[in-house]
């Protein structure tokens, strides 16, 4: 009994904020526009009994889905975002990884501070963060300003409101969850590990290839899903960072919501992108599950 | 048939494997290894035996290549190893965690030395499987370090640092994580293997039963220095100092001023009006010097009445026995309140026995039982 309702709370929790939420997202996708508050039909109308249920689900149809494969503009914001997402999650694995490598071979008195370096800026708002980021990499930006001050370049780059741009944000707003689980994994490695296989006839970077890398891998897949899964959806860098050619789902789904009003078709993306992340999510989830049956 | 006694240290002829040459260590202010010099011979089962933070890992480290002497210098088979980094040396270690590679199987473990080296595909196969046999591991060759008992990854350890056929084998430690009965047994498993493949051996340990039993030669170790080298029974019945002396084994330490009798004759004067101990001893003292007399508690004769004839006797009060089952060891009060440890086989049941608490004994030894040491 104890247990049937240790167990019930999270799966109450899941359901209040997620199964519910998502059931209700579903049925608007399945509706159609209306001038109307809330802007789609069918509303379920339980006054009129039996008869208003059965005209309620009449009147579902998966049109909308229909819609977004025959518009190209969804599968390439999808196609785009995926990319977006990848190549922002493979830099900063290589951005994260030397910084968590640094951090677990810091002297012990000196990696709380580091850690607390790492973790600063999330006490700072995200938005003011971006803005910041506008500022450094306009054209007449502080980059641009110094850069041509060192005589590196004659005239400012175009980094800000190109994909560029949204690739550093995403790198930079993501940073901590690449270098978190990677510098946990590093830090819990033996240090005798790679002194065996030093003695054993490595070189240090052969030693540090087949041990160390070998080693940090559940790290680096926690870290590499970390960033992949939020930034597949992001919104808010490329709006505010990205150009008019930068297409992101995330992007098309503010538009279609708020801009067209049309609830139904943003309703249809945002499913077809949870169905796109859940493959990523139960991969990852796997991941940690193996992780913990192997430290038993 | 005669056998040869394994001793190459006693023959001027033989170059020896390993040489330090007034090596000096330190890291910091801090001094590990203070002005050393030893030498170790090639088939030789050595022992560095210390209490912790004396200085026997980091001269194990700075053979295997981890730490360089900040002044000396070590050869390896002649051969100046300043400039030679850990993977590039014929020495293995097998170091005190292990430090098994926990993504990689057994087998894996084994071969991963080999593989370093270039080695054809069946012929590691074949060396892999040769190390799982002398280690008793075949049956394991295909699980994961986390899957096996403390004693089956010792000895992973050992197979893994010996496959490579190394010149010199380095052990840490190696039997520290094991209980009492697996790791008697693994000593003699140790030697035999040791033995078998004909490797040099040095271990670091501070079990001082452990190196007794391995080792061909002892080297006790305190402060970065080497106190005395010698073999095991040698280190035992011969210390060169009351350190080594109270260092291994039980002993009774007393403090006196040495008179010199005869030759190697000495009378130790170790109270007022009590007769001094009479010794031998090689050593050369003058009259009136502080000396100390060494004695080990089985070299202690216990009677009830004065023995006849005994060079050394002395009356005193039981005050306390220790039964540790095989034997009893007495704690004796001598005149003047210096306490002495006598131990005694028990040959009869302990109902029989013929001494109990405050009973008036006579403790004595012979002129060569204990030893005469100045410091």
């Amino acid at each position: 009994m104890r247990r049937l309702f240790l167990i019930s709370v999270p799966y109450l929790w899941l359901l209040a904020l997620f199964l519910i939420p998502f059931v209700i997202v579903l049925k608007i996708s399945l509706s159609d526009t209306a001038l109307a508050i809330p802007p789609y039909t069918p509303q379920l109308d339980l006054t009129t009994g039996w008869e208003g249920i059965k005209s309620f689900f009449g009147a579902l149809d998966f049109e909308n889905f229909v819609w977004l494969t025959e518009d190209d503009l969804y599968w390439k914001a999808y196609v785009s975002s995926l990319q977006i997402a990848v190549f922002s999650t493979l830099f900063a694995l290589l951005v994260g990884y030397p910084i968590a490598y640094a951090m677990a071979q810091a002297p012990e008195q000196w990696r709380a501070t580091l850690m607390m370096l790492i973790i600063l800026p999330f006490w700072t708002s995200f938005l003011i963060r971006v803005y910041a980021w506008m500022g450094i990499l306009s054209q007449e930006g502080l980059l641009n300003q110094f850069l041509m001050w060192l005589g590196v370049i004659n005239e400012p780059l175009i980094i800000l409101n190109t994909n560029k741009a949204v690739y550093i944000g995403i790198v930079y707003t993501y940073l901590p969850f690449m270098i978190l689980p990677i510098y946990s994994a590093l830090e819990k490695l033996d240090g005798s590990l790679l002194e065996a296989a030093e003695d054993l006839g490595c070189s240090r970077f052969t030693a540090f290839w087949l041990v160390t890398i070998p080693l940090s891998k559940n790290g680096i897949i926690a870290g590499c899903f970390l960033v992949f899964i939020p930034a597949i959806g992001e919104f808010v860098i490329p709006s505010l960072l990205g150009g008019s050619s930068t297409l992101m789902i995330g992007k098309v789904l503010w538009e279609e919501f708020f801009a067209n009003l049309d609830w139904p078709v943003a309703a249809a993306v945002a499913v077809v992108l949870l169905l796109i992340l859940i493959i990523p999510i139960i991969l990852f989830q796997r991941n940690e599950q193996k992780q913990r049956e192997a430290e038993q | 048939m005669t056998q040869t006694v394994f001793a190459p240290w006693e023959d001027p002829n033989e170059t020896p494997l390993i040489q330090f040459k007034g090596v000096t260590k330190r890291f910091g202010t801090f001094t590990a290894i203070d002005n050393l010099t030893q030498d170790i011979y090639a088939r030789e089962f050595f022992a560095l035996l210390g209490p912790s933070g004396c200085g026997k890992t980091t001269m194990m480290r700075m053979l295997a290549g981890f730490e360089t002497p900040t002044k000396g210098q070590i050869l390896i088979a002649g051969q100046d190893m300043a400039n030679v980094p850990p993977n590039e040396r014929a020495v293995n270690m097998m170091f005190q965690s292990y430090a098994l590679f926990p993504h990689l199987s057994i087998w894996e473990n084994i071969a991963f030395g080999l593989k370093r080296m270039k080695m054809p595909k069946d012929e590691m196969n074949a060396r892999v499987d040769e190390m799982l046999r002398l280690t008793r591991l075949s049956k394991f060759a295909k699980r994961k370090p986390h899957q096996i008992s403390g004693g089956q990854r010792q000895r992973v350890a050992l197979a893994r640092s010996l496959a490579r056929a190394p010149k010199l084998l380095l052990l840490d430690e190696p039997l520290g994580a094991l209980d009492k009965k697996l790791r008697e047994e693994t000593q003699f498993e140790l030697m035999d293997i040791q033995e078998k493949t004909g490797t040099t051996f040095v271990i670091v340990t501070h079990d001082q039963e452990e190196a007794m039993t391995v080792a061909s030669r002892v080297a006790v170790m305190d402060d970065g220095k080497i106190m005395q080298v010698s073999t095991p029974d040698k280190i035992y019945e011969e210390p060169n100092s009351v350190y080594v002396a109270d260092f291994i084994g039980d002993v009774n330490i007393i403090e006196g001023t040495a008179k010199k009798t005869s030759e190697d004759g000495y009378d130790i004067l170790w109270h007022d009006g009590q007769e001094p101990f009479h010794a031998k001893t090689t050593r050369q003292l003058s009259d009136g010097q502080k000396a100390f007399v060494a004695i080990r508690p089985e070299k202690i004769g216990i009677s009830p009445e004065k023995p006849e004839g005994a060079m050394n006797a002395v009356k005193g009060k039981i005050i306390d026995i220790g039964y540790l089952g095989n034997i009893s060891t007495y704690h004796v009060e001598l005149p003047g309140g210096v306490m002495i440890k006598a131990q005694q086989t028990n040959t009869r049941r302990l109902s029989r026995r013929t001494f109990t608490w405050e009973d008036e004994v006579w403790l004595s030894w012979t002129l060569t039982a204990g030893s005469v040491l100045e410091r």
